[in-house]
């Protein structure tokens, strides 16, 4: 465990502490480039990034706390502001619809579908990685090339296949059916990471004595620890995020998961309730988005590192 | 004593049947390897065959269809709407990835640089990846909401320098570029993130080799960044194409194809004829139909520029 945390804490700090190790040097080459140019080429245009892509979230949060005589008038107010907040929105969105169950739904698909897709993932990947047989090279590129197959060609064929299992409109048809995005991202991520642990350790093991699923169970997976995290994080919020699944699988109302249920739900005729759709979409981003934030680290390195890979 | 000694040892490294059954390789990674290849195969590759059979069949729900050959294609070939709906679904493609990854890639460079608090900007650049599509679709479809869009707004009553708030998603063509900038505005990110990590792994002499010899800014990207990155860029310009070919979320969240069939996409189209309107048959020829794109894309920007990691003498695997 500490090996591994170690060796991961170098992957990072590298990955951090790239741009002030860099900086001096690229500072004493680049001497002409003065603060104001750097004001320019640098900071400008990542200020307008920024302010770009946080826009939607921030007009999300204002919208959904704005009243409706201030949200349809702009002569009057400040449509960037908002001067008297409510939250009418909010307690109409958790008191008066069904979005507590909406939220049981999802969490449970989320992390249930997680769970199966780390298992099936931990023992492909060890397999592939550490067991080297002949042919996982293929075995591996397979799984590989399973990710690049999209939900959008497999939801019409998956759709009967429910029909005919009786798994229409239950949760479970979600469970059984994300682990096919989910398990080879996974399986991907994993065998990247056994990669990085010294086969050495295993083969210590081996000459004392210890079974291989010894060996997975008490070397292995502890090593591997922040792997898992990373695979872990990123199947959850997959999950969350998934659609086309959740709306074509899922009919009745207290079944579907949070992304789906404000969309097809908050809606209503031709009348868009803007403030409580923006407060729905705004609940519905908030879970994934306090999870994301503590992992951000793991985040990151496991988006980035499954491209090197 | 030592007949005992030796009979004690044979008992205590005999283990049981059991473990050294699981210690066998080769069942051991057959047992490793079937719940992945289980679920796979029959969640992924079997509906992926039943995708490509259905295509040949008229199934609606509640029937198994039976097999009427190519008619689905025939009537497809004669339908106006889906002929639109693989044209947008090309340019959307076409022109969303560009803007991707010009976009991304100058974030990139931009966060290459030296800047204060750099991990926290790059959690923030990443918010929107994360958070559901559907969710960020549904504020932009406020954001171009015809009465009270913020971009009108502020280009008529701010700045004026419109006379009329524009009608974002009521003519096909605002409608269709609209959500193009959506998904250029959601894909950004991704595309930043990864390409950053690429330009982090090349190493600074070579920047400064290129300076000591004379060479502009331009040319220093032109020759050095680029090439450096192309293995990367090739991996993720791969996945990009993929899902943006095959989006579905962001067009059904904010027009649902319309106005006017003009903004549907291969997915949208596939999902509105096979599952709202229950011609699970040609619903699946539809996505079948993608399939020869996505091969086509997927082969073409793997091989036009991964070749270059043997050229550079590293390991393809």
């Amino acid at each position: 465990m500490t090996d591994s945390a170690t060796v991961d804490r170098r992957r990072f700090d590298e990955e951090a502490s790239a741009a002030p190790v860099v900086a001096p040097e690229r500072q004493g080459v680049i001497a002409w480039e003065s603060l104001p140019r750097r004001m320019v080429t640098v900071y400008l245009p990542l200020a307008c990034f920024i302010v770009v892509l946080l826009f939607p979230f921030y007009w999300m949060a204002i919208t959904a706390i704005k009243s409706n005589e201030e949200l349809y008038d702009y002569k009057n107010h400040n449509p960037f502001w908002v001067s008297s907040p409510t939250l009418d929105n909010v307690k109409k969105l958790l008191f008066e619809t069904n979005y507590p169950e909406w939220l049981t739904v999802t969490m449970t698909v989320a992390i249930v579908s997680t769970l199966i897709s780390i298992f099936a993932s931990v023992l492909a990947a060890y397999a592939i990685q550490r067991l080297k047989f002949k042919g996982s090279p293929y075995v591996g590129l397979g799984i590989y090339l399973a990710y690049l197959v999209p939900p959008s060609i497999l939801f019409i064929p998956l759709a009967t296949m429910v029909f005919q299992l009786r798994l229409y409109d239950s949760p479970l048809a979600l469970i059984l059916t994300y682990p096919t995005f989910l398990v080879p991202f996974c399986t991907w991520l994993l065998i990247g990471y056994f990669k990085s642990i010294p086969y050495e350790l295993e083969e210590c093991a081996l000459i004392d004595g210890a079974t291989r699923l010894q060996i997975l169970w008490r070397i292995t997976l502890p090593l591997a620890v922040p792997g898992l995290i990373s695979a872990g994080i990123f199947a959850f919020t997959l999950s969350w995020n998934e659609f086309i699944y959740a709306l074509a699988f899922i009919q009745s109302e207290e079944n579907k998961t949070v992304p789906v249920a404000i969309l097809t739900e908050l809606v209503e005729g031709d009348v868009y309730h803007w403030g409580s759709l923006m407060t729905g979409a705004l609940l519905g981003s908030i879970p994934v988005a306090l999870f994301y934030s503590f992992f951000v680290e793991y985040y990151v390195s496991s988006l980035t590192g499954a491209v090197k890979e | 004593v030592a007949t005992t000694a030796r009979s004690w040892q044979a008992a205590a490294t005999q283990p049981s049947w059991l473990v050294r059954l699981f210690d066998y390789k080769p069942f051991l990674i057959v047992i490793c390897m079937l719940p992945c290849i289980g679920l796979l195969v029959v969640f992924l590759t079997y509906p992926l065959g039943l995708g490509i059979w259905l295509a040949f069949t008229d199934a609606r729900i509640g029937t198994s269809g039976e097999y009427i050959g190519l008619w689905n294609y025939r009537f497809l070939f004669g339908d106006p709407i889906f002929w639109l709906a693989v044209g947008y679904t090309l340019l959307y493609t076409v022109v969303a990835t560009v803007g991707k990854f010009a976009l991304g890639l100058w974030l990139a460079l931009i966060l290459n640089n030296y800047i204060p608090f750099k991990s926290f900007v790059r959690a923030i650049v990443l918010v929107p990846w994360i958070v559901p599509t559907v969710l960020s679709a549904i504020a932009f479809w406020w954001i171009y909401d015809p009465q009270f869009s913020i971009i009108s707004y502020v280009l008529v009553d701010l700045l004026g320098w419109r006379e009329t708030y524009i009608d974002f998603l009521g003519t096909p063509w605002n409608a269709r570029f609209s959500l193009i900038a959506a998904n250029i505005w959601r894909g950004i990110p991704f595309v930043a993130i990864c390409l950053l990590a690429g330009l982090q792994t090349i190493s600074p002499s070579l920047y400064e080799a290129a300076m000591i010899d004379g060479a502009s800014a331009w040319r220093r990207f032109l020759h050095i960044t680029l090439p450096m990155l192309l293995p990367i860029l090739a991996v993720v310009l791969t996945f990009s194409v993929i899902f943006t070919f095959t989006d579905f979320q962001l067009v059904y969240a904010i027009t649902r194809g319309g106005p006017v069939n003009s903004t549907h996409l291969m997915a949208t189209l596939a999902f509105q004829r096979g599952i709202s309107g229950g011609q699970l048959g040609e619903g699946a020829a539809i996505a079948v139909a993608m399939i020869p794109f996505l091969v086509g894309a997927t082969v073409f920007s793997y091989f036009a520029l991964a070749n270059r990691k043997w050229q550079q003498g590293g390991r393809d695997d």
